[in-house]
């Protein structure tokens, strides 16, 4: 469903995914883990038609996204590291207009929203401005909205972050079933290391923008002689912490080249 | 289409559901209106030009279309900031649609925002020359709007952070409203001024303006139009293509 091969990113000297390859079957739940900075983010927006990779090529299924955005982008949904909505509509607008972008039909659209509205608890507040929502409240709508629309792959950056751990359980329960259910392919980061262990079927660890590692759980562990995936990755990555830098570099790299380029 | 709509629709909304700039935004044409209209008046009478709260009320209304449409599509750099950009970016349409439906949303709020300041100008004492062609001063109005929404998109496609807004007001749109004789009469101006007013596109607009709202035209309506619809079609394309060229 996913393919990628020798995937490159570059801004300037900076290598932010420096050669990368890995291909998700359809129907698999698949892990990409790495420290702080590693190119995770980089990688999901190469997949998702944000970035124009620097060489190598991806396809999803089957579908290259440099030739065919619009049909690649039918193909998936995306719940964002970082915020997405809109603060200035309600709930239930945010969600309609994902709606109408995404092509699905009205009726059937009203009741998903319902219904997910419901499951996340914010049916309640539908009309309320997402400006005047809490993290949490915010981060379960994006997912909510995610949802909205069956894709076919589903990119998941980091979306616990910030969610209690009940609304933590209540998504990767979501997202098993929605997996299960609908055959979606899951494309999922975080940084908790149990999440992974427990809802992926295979993960790859990325450091400085190389693959390090890829298998299941437990091929992870025995190839590191650990018996957690927490003590794998450690193993892997290292103990030292990765400030931002890499990914303010890389930021400040981009704007630095863009402006040159125009 | 739909997404056009959904685009078009948002833009609105924001711009409905934001009372206090809408009344905000009024401040700064009325006091062109108001002091400068009638601190010009006097030396403006006597220069044999007429009344100049007459004259100078369409450029008002021109002016109050430039800068709303302009801050409207330059919104694109709070979305950027917010997050909502990703959202549009991702989605299954045609980036253009997308381009499209917020430069024409902006365009919208531009010509509510106008009508608020024609109708304060009437309440100021500014009279219309006829009623009859009020529908085509608001063509005009129109057509000033998506120009400079479709202009506003475009550089906010190209800019990465509010810094950039600053240099926008201060090199080119302050400019394009000072260049557009909103302010005072094409004629007899020195040759650069002269070359300068006529390749700016708010000229064309606010002549379009006069001559339909005080009887008063300088290039005449059709070429005023003329000038208009291509300067949209232009500002649409490129505004089109930079937006489609957006990396996050």
């Amino acid at each position: 469903m996913i393919r990628v091969h020798e995937l490159v990113k570059t801004y300037g000297e900076f290598r932010a995914v420096d050669n990368i390859s890995f291909t998700v079957p359809p129907g698999e739940i698949f892990a990409f883990l790495g420290p702080n900075g590693a190119g995770k983010t980089t990688t999901i927006k190469m997949l998702t038609t944000l970035l124009k990779p620097t060489s190598g090529s991806l396809t999803l299924d089957g579908l290259s996204p440099a030739t065919h955005q619009t049909e690649v982008r039918k193909r998936f949904g995306i719940v964002f590291q970082d915020p997405s909505l809109d603060g200035d509509l309600t709930a239930y607008e945010n969600m309609d207009i994902h709606g109408v972008l995404y092509a699905v039909p009205a009726r059937l659209r009203a009741e998903r929203i319902e219904s997910l509205l419901k499951l996340f608890e914010l049916w309640d507040r539908r009309d309320g401005f997402v400006k005047t929502f809490s993290g949490g409240m915010k981060r379960r709508l994006e997912i909510a909205r995610g949802f909205l629309h069956t894709p076919k792959i589903l990119f998941l950056d980091e979306p616990t972050l910030g969610l209690d751990p009940q609304s933590r359980n209540q998504l990767w329960g979501h997202v098993k079933n929605l997996n299960e259910a609908e055959k979606t392919t899951v494309f999922l980061t975080t940084h908790y290391m149990d999440e992974a262990e427990r809802v992926a079927h295979r993960i790859a660890i990325i450091d400085h923008g190389k693959i390090v590692a890829q298998g299941t759980p437990d091929e992870l562990k025995a190839q590191t002689k650990t018996d957690s995936l927490e003590a794998a990755f450690l193993s892997l990555t290292g103990n030292s912490i990765r400030d931002e830098s890499a990914n303010a570099g890389a930021d400040n790299l981009r704007q630095f080249t863009q402006m040159w380029r125009r | 289409m739909h997404a056009i709509h959904a685009m078009w629709l948002r833009e609105v909304k924001r711009y409905l559901r934001s009372r206090v700039q809408i009344i905000a935004s009024l401040a700064q044409p009325m006091m062109y209106l108001l002091i400068l209209g009638f601190g010009l008046s006097p030396v403006f009478q006597q220069a044999g030009q007429g009344n100049y709260i007459q004259f100078v009320a369409p450029g008002v209304v021109g002016m109050s279309v430039l800068f709303s449409s302009v801050l409207s599509g330059v919104g694109l750099l709070f979305d950027r900031q917010f997050g909502f950009l990703k959202e549009t970016l991702v989605a299954p349409v045609p980036r253009a649609f997308i381009m499209i439906g917020r430069t024409l949303g902006s365009a919208t709020n531009a010509v509510l925002q106008g009508t608020l300041v024609l109708t304060v100008c009437i309440i100021a004492g500014f009279r219309p020359a006829s009623l009859a062609q009020l529908p085509l001063a608001f063509g005009f109005m129109i057509l000033i709007a998506i120009v400079f929404a479709a202009l506003g998109t475009a550089m906010g496609s190209v800019l990465k952070d509010m810094q950039g807004f600053q240099i926008i007001m201060n090199f080119i749109v302050m400019p394009i409203f000072f260049l557009s004789g909103a302010l005072f009469p094409l004629t007899n101006l020195p040759p650069v001024l002269q070359i300068l007013t006529s390749i700016d596109p708010l000229s064309y607009g606010i002549d379009g303006l006069r001559t339909e709202l005080i009887n008063s035209s300088h290039f005449g309506a059709s070429l005023d139009f003329t000038v208009l619809v291509i300067a949209a079609v232009a500002f649409i394309s490129l505004g089109s293509y930079l937006f489609s060229k957006i990396e996050i």
